[in-house]
């Protein structure tokens, strides 16, 4: 395949906030008015969300070269240089070893960034229903099975469970109905995590060639994809997936020219975390509140409209093809023992080098922190990283060498996940972090479970309390003791899981937890009712900036004369140390 | 929009599951969910409307009451959280008025706070009218917003 001289643009959600669209018709615009031999392309998330908005000119003789945080400014020495006089711009590239990119291993990514998600041809090209092929026109479902529980492939989802068990049983389950269901869980929830997002916006072919293929496996011939109405882009380029599929006739019936025939439908979430949990899911795609039930039966049993149903998660199906292109044996080679393959990571937080990443399973932590993320923002002092959102944990920095597998990390208290990893620093206050999670699970509740109604509902507020500074050395045993009874006394994984965040902040940083308690201070310099800002009159130069911004007019002065703060009007919003530009603000807190 | 709306019900008529897509573009039709479209809705699908109220309040994205001209989503995902989104809740409150969950009076803008919109290495961001915007400071907000807002 000889290569196409290309410039690919990133525009996935973040590309586009980035700037990536005037990048774009900027290139597009020169690039056809000056004739020059390259077609401009958007592509989905190259991954480096950190340096967005990316470009990268692939040329004819199949060299390529990244450019990050790509202005306006830079798009036009790009024409000028590279593609007019075929020099690279050397001071705005980004080095064929970047760290952030060696140490990752792109399976599920590998057509992110480098495909137009938005052309059947070009993944096509790329071996695209190449494993479709192969498994319809000369393999058994038994054997489809079996090459998935080789490759060892566990659910992307977060708990872990084994593909090709689930596989099985919906497979060997009698339908009562006549059907059997494959639905995709699209439903990412979990604040921090936006790895479900790229995937589909960036190679939503793999993720239905996955669905089709476990179709074919158990034995259905219809199947929905629910994605959160939040991912408007992912919406609308599965749709466009959805008729390329259609036109190509690998939708319908005699799909390849063999019996295999299926129907795909695209479900728009209407906005509640709780539809993560898979029975709340297809509560909600039948039309009814988005209530979790009882299991058993499981999905696999009694699913979707009371037929057997296959769900999956978005990055496990997007494996699938791989798996059987590549052999499970051969892919079972990546990893570890328990864990094997890749996890797709969304890297954000304190960190210098964020988005989405790739890596083999068994690193460790500290190594994608610091060799992948490059390390904490300012030089900071790395304090925790929160994995899995509202139902994982903060892994403290004593424990970042643990590695990534599902089995060490569930030691520590936090969970794989879906793969959030949000990096904390010392500027972040571990109590403020369990308390958000816990009003975020608290309100995402559906209601059914009495503890996880009402117990979150306590807990959140015993939370508020430490963080406002009247908190009680009683706190912390109510809160344990909470934290217990709606582990045990829920139904779905949202409240049993609900208090992770709580058990494990209370299990590595206690000691924040007495120092709001006792001291009524927070080290981090957070929680609002504890600390207060104050102008250091020796660096402020009375330049009013802080009283321009300050919403309350608490931060006064005149020109050129040193400032103050007034503490009984100030709110505590920060702003004014945003604006300060001489470090004038200092924010103390307890008996500092 | 009375048209476009009949149009819809017929559309779904009959349709396995067509409840929460029903509604959904509805919403796309008038904004929100004026109560008689509720009730009639439950009368196409053979439900009650206490059901069908029953499925819109469950689910974050319905609402019933008219919006404003310009829709803010202030991100509260824990990226944005740690990265100080709370300080645009106040720079927000300051230039418009109201706080997330409302409408200001002159129907110009409407703020919500959302759980993540997944453009978490851009934290703290907003979405107004389906636009991301990142990388934000309340300097840099209270301009987008007050440029949003110029913007008829």
């Amino acid at each position: 395949m000889s290569a196409r001289a290309e410039v690919a643009v990133g525009m996935s959600s973040c590309g586009i906030a980035a700037g990536a669209r005037v990048v774009f018709d900027l290139l597009s615009k020169n690039v056809s008015a000056q004739g020059l031999p390259y077609s401009v392309v958007a592509t989905g998330c190259i991954g480096a969300c950190h340096a967005e908005p990316l470009v990268e000119v692939r040329q004819a003789d199949g060299r390529s070269f990244l450019y990050g945080n790509v202005d306006e400014v830079r798009a036009q020495s790009i024409v000028e240089k590279h593609l007019a006089a075929g020099v690279p711009v050397a001071e705005i590239l980004i080095p064929a070893d970047y760290p952030y990119l060696a140490r990752q291993k792109r399976i599920v990514l590998a057509n992110c960034g480098v495909i137009d998600p938005e052309s059947i041809d070009q993944y096509i090209e790329r071996d695209g229903y190449a494993a479709l092929r192969k498994v319809l026109t000369g393999m058994t479902p038994e054997a489809v099975i079996n090459e998935v529980k080789t490759s060892g492939l566990r659910g992307r989802g977060g708990a872990g469970f084994s593909a090709g068990m689930k596989w099985t049983f919906a497979r060997e389950a009698k339908s009562t109905t006549g059907k059997k269901y494959v639905i995709c869980n699209g439903d990412e929830g979990d604040p921090g995590a936006f790895m479900d997002r790229s995937v589909l916006e960036g190679d939503p072919h793999a993720v239905l060639e996955g669905m089709l293929i476990a179709a074919f496996a158990i034995g259905s011939d219809e199947g929905y994809v629910y994605v959160r109405a939040e991912y408007p882009l992912a919406i609308k380029r599965l749709q466009i997936a959805l008729r390329q599929m259609e036109e190509k006739s690998l939708l319908g019936d005699n799909i390849m020219a063999t019996p295999f025939s299926f129907r795909l439908h695209i479900k728009e979430g209407a906005g509640a975390f709780v539809c993560g949990e898979e029975t709340a899911l297809m509560g909600s795609i039948e039309g009814k509140r988005g209530m979790p039930r009882l299991r058993p039966p499981f999905p696999a049993a009694r699913g979707l409209w009371d037929s057997p149903s296959n769900i999956n998660n978005v990055e496990t199906y997007a494996n699938v093809p791989h798996i059987i292109r590549m052999g499970g044996a051969e892919y079972a080679k990546i990893g570890t023992e328990k864990s094997k393959g890749t996890k797709v990571f969304a890297l954000a937080g304190k960190i210098k080098r964020g988005g989405m990443i790739e890596v083999p399973m068994g690193i460790s932590l500290r190594d994608i922190i610091f060799d992948i993320g490059g390390g904490i923002l300012g030089d900071k002092k790395f304090k925790a990283v929160q994995m899995g959102g509202p139902s994982g944990g903060c892994v403290p920095e004593s424990l970042a060498n643990v590695l990534i597998d599902y089995d060490s990390l569930t030691a520590t208290g936090a969970i794989m996940g879906s793969g959030g990893m949000v990096v904390m620093d010392e500027s972040t206050c571990m109590v403020d972090v369990a308390r958000y999670f816990l009003s975020f699970v608290q309100s995402e509740s559906c209601g059914k479970c009495t503890f996880c109604r009402i117990g979150t509902k306590r807990m959140l507020e015993i939370l508020i309390r430490i963080t406002e500074g009247k908190g009680q050395e009683k706190d912390v045993v109510d809160l344990e003791e909470l934290a217990s009874n709606v582990k045990i006394s829920s139904l779905c994984g949202l409240g049993q899981t609900a208090p992770n965040p709580v058990l494990t902040t209370l299990r590595y940083f206690r000691s924040e937890y007495d120092d709001h308690i006792r001291n009524k201070r927070c080290a981090a310099k957070k929680c609002k009712a504890l600390i207060r800002f104050r102008v250091i009159p020796e660096a402020c130069t009375g330049c009013m900036l802080c009283a321009r911004v300050c919403p309350t007019k608490a931060a006064h002065g005149e020109r050129k004369k040193v400032h103050v703060i007034d503490q009984e009007t100030c709110i505590r919003c920060g702003l004014c140390n945003e604006a300060c530009r001489f470090d004038a603000i200092e924010i103390t807190s307890g008996k500092e | 929009m009375e048209k476009a709306f009949q149009a819809l019900l017929e559309e779904w008529k009959g349709v396995k599951g067509n409840v929460i897509p029903l509604l959904q573009k509805t919403q796309d039709i008038f904004g929100y969910l004026p109560q008689d479209s509720m009730r009639e809705i439950a009368h196409v699908t053979g439900k009650t409307t206490a059901e069908i109220f029953g499925v819109a309040t469950f689910y974050a994205q319905f609402r019933f009451t008219p919006m404003g001209k310009h829709v803010m989503k202030v991100c509260h995902g824990t990226a944005c959280h740690v990265q100080g989104a709370d300080s645009l809740d106040t720079v927000v409150e300051q230039r418009l008025g109201v706080m997330p969950g409302n409408t200001t009076k002159d129907m110009e803008f409407t703020v919500e706070r959302v759980a993540c919109l997944g453009c978490c290495s851009l934290a703290p961001v907003v979405m107004i009218d389906g636009e991301v915007y990142g990388r934000l400071t309340g300097d840099k907000l209270g301009k987008i917003v007050a440029a949003a807002g110029a913007k008829k």
